[in-house]
């Protein structure tokens, strides 16, 4: 594909990360699900703020203070457009896709769950995506279902909607998954579930660096998602909301900005999006992640889908040709991870002279370890892919399998 | 009966051959495929050291003088970690090696190059040493 081969170069250049060495060998990224490397773009928003214009938010009249919330603010558009929000009060910032499942746990799930109430999770989801419903429901009584997948990874269609039923009060489920790299039909699955009265929440944490998403097409009440998995720098991420469920939902943390008037017999909290916004926000890390989505946006989602489908497939084959290689994972509709096994050889054997080797893959449950406990697996190696990786990397890739299974076979 | 110090000493020079780090990860999987480490009957749930990435079994004797480590793990390189520290600890009293320190690791590098995670099981492994070695001199003492 000519576009690829004359553009790689320079989008690589955006990365400065990806120029430096590991071990003394130029280092390959291939832990992207985990976290995405940031371009100069999102590096500079983060330094303009803070050398140029850094105050609190929604306070002072001073000029500074109406910088940085027009900035500030200006994200929260962004974030609305790009996942395609019917308001921009819709989008709640937090700290990741983990403190948004929790906060929804904590107001949404506190306020409707009751005892014998059940909430239904896939077995594919991340700890981020079990535990606060595990507490919630142990707080309630309810109980967590756990719906099973099929053999290739992917989800257990007619097990979920049978597992649907009148004490279904919530549906969590992850997007694409961060171990599988199953892509889930979630419009499907929201439909499904919303027939039969169950709200719907959608972990899109690996989601949204991979492929267009619209939470109104989707038709789901929840959706979250962490800045750093697309470009823009941690400890900033959000919750959408549907604005009807938002507004019945009670706030999560009482603290500054999310009051409107305070006395010391009662307090009347603010409208949406601040009811759920106590505090001083990462204001910096917003207008950064306002950037990687201004970045994103010009490289473009389906140029981003293809390069890594790509990618995905390319990879996919060479690791085939190893017959000592089992691939973990191999849903129809899969993001751009693989996750694999060499036989006879423990994960972190491999991932330990893999890193040696100069490349970044992960190693371990992935977070997901009932789901590894179910595979019957000790972990798995790796290797997640975004769109400025090469061929040549994964080149080196198969290289550094062989190298191990020199050394341990 | 060789001191601890000697038992490491030994180890760290053993280290000093190696100018690759290859060559370094290549000798800790030849002492994890050599050792013969521990009896089946002691691969216990009871023995398993928790958080690493890879299952690790410790198992300790106390013969009334001297505590006789044997230990397991499913990964080479973590058995070669462990057959290190059975080198070095196996087979003292608990005193030494409650006094013992953990110098040597630095000096033939391995937390430098296995990160001092819990993930490679290194320290949750001295932890787990230096804890049996608490609880046989509390028996001593009774």
């Amino acid at each position: 594909m000519q576009f690829y081969a004359l553009d790689i170069d320079k989008i690589r250049a955006d990365f400065p990360v990806l120029a430096r060495s590991v071990h003394n060998r130029p280092l390959v990224y291939f832990d992207n699900a985990a976290t995405t490397q940031k371009p100069q773009v999102v590096i500079d928003a983060l330094t303009d703020y803070y050398s140029n214009y850094n105050s609190n938010v929604h306070r002072g009249v001073h000029s500074l203070s109406q910088q940085a919330t027009t900035a500030f603010e200006a994200v929260r558009d962004k974030v609305q457009a790009f996942i395609h929000a019917r308001y921009r009060h819709e989008v709640i910032f937090t700290r990741g896709c983990t403190e948004a499942i929790n906060l929804v746990a904590a107001t949404w799930g506190r306020k409707n769950i009751s005892a014998g109430d059940e909430i239904l999770i896939s077995a594919m989801e991340h700890h981020s995506n079990i535990v606060p419903w595990q507490m919630l429901c142990e707080e309630k009584g309810a109980r967590l279902v756990v719906c099973p997948l099929l053999d290739d990874g992917s989800l257990n269609l007619e097990m979920l909607f049978s597992m649907m039923n009148s004490r279904t009060r919530l549906l969590a489920l992850t997007h694409i998954s961060n171990t599988l790299g199953t892509i889930n039909p979630v419009k499907l699955i929201t439909g499904k579930a919303h027939e039969k009265g169950i709200t719907v929440l959608i972990d899109g944490a690996q989601a949204l660096s991979h492929m267009e998403v619209d939470v109104q097409d989707i038709g789901c009440d929840f959706y979250t998602f962490s800045a750093h998995k697309i470009y823009g720098p941690m400890g900033i991420g959000g919750l959408y909301g549907r604005e009807e469920v938002l507004s019945a939902m009670p706030p999560y943390q009482g603290g500054g900005e999310m009051i409107k008037s305070v006395s010391f017999e009662r307090t009347t909290y603010n409208e949406l999006p601040y009811k759920f916004e106590a505090g001083t926000p990462n204001v910096g890390g917003t207008i950064a992640f306002g950037a990687a989505i201004d970045y994103v946006n010009s490289i473009g989602l389906q140029t981003i889908a293809r390069m890594e489908h790509e990618l995905l497939t390319y990879a996919t084959g060479r690791l085939l040709e190893n017959p000592l290689v089992r691939i973990i994972g191999t849903s129809p509709e899969k993001a751009s991870l693989i996750s694999f096994m060499i036989d006879r050889i423990h994960p972190f054997d491999a991932g330990t002279i893999i890193d040696q080797l100069g490349i970044a893959v992960r190693t371990g449950t992935h977070c997901t370890q009932p789901l590894m406990d179910k595979l019957g697996i000790p972990g798995t190696i790796r290797a997640s892919f975004a769109f400025y990786n090469t061929k040549a990397e994964i080149d080196r890739l198969i290289e550094a399998i062989g190298k191990v299974e020199e050394i341990f076979l | 009966m060789i001191r601890i110090e000697e038992a490491t000493s030994t180890i760290v020079s053993e280290f000093d051959n190696f100018d690759d780090w290859m060559d370094k990860y290549n000798y800790l999987i030849e002492l994890g495929k050599s050792l013969p480490l521990i009896d089946e009957k002691h691969k216990t749930e009871a023995n398993l050291i928790e958080g690493c990435q890879s299952r690790v079994w410790l198992h300790a004797e106390f013969d009334g003088t001297l505590i006789h480590f044997t230990a397991d793990s499913d990964a080479v390189i973590t058995k070669g970690i462990a057959n290190l520290l059975i080198r070095a600890y196996s087979g003292h009293t608990p005193q030494e090696i409650l006094d013992s320190s953990t110098e040597f690791l630095n000096e033939i590098g391995l937390t430098q190059h296995l990160s001092p995670t819990r993930s490679n099981g290194l320290l949750s492994m001295i932890k787990q040493i230096k804890m049996y070695a608490l609880v046989y001199k509390a028996k001593q003492a009774m």
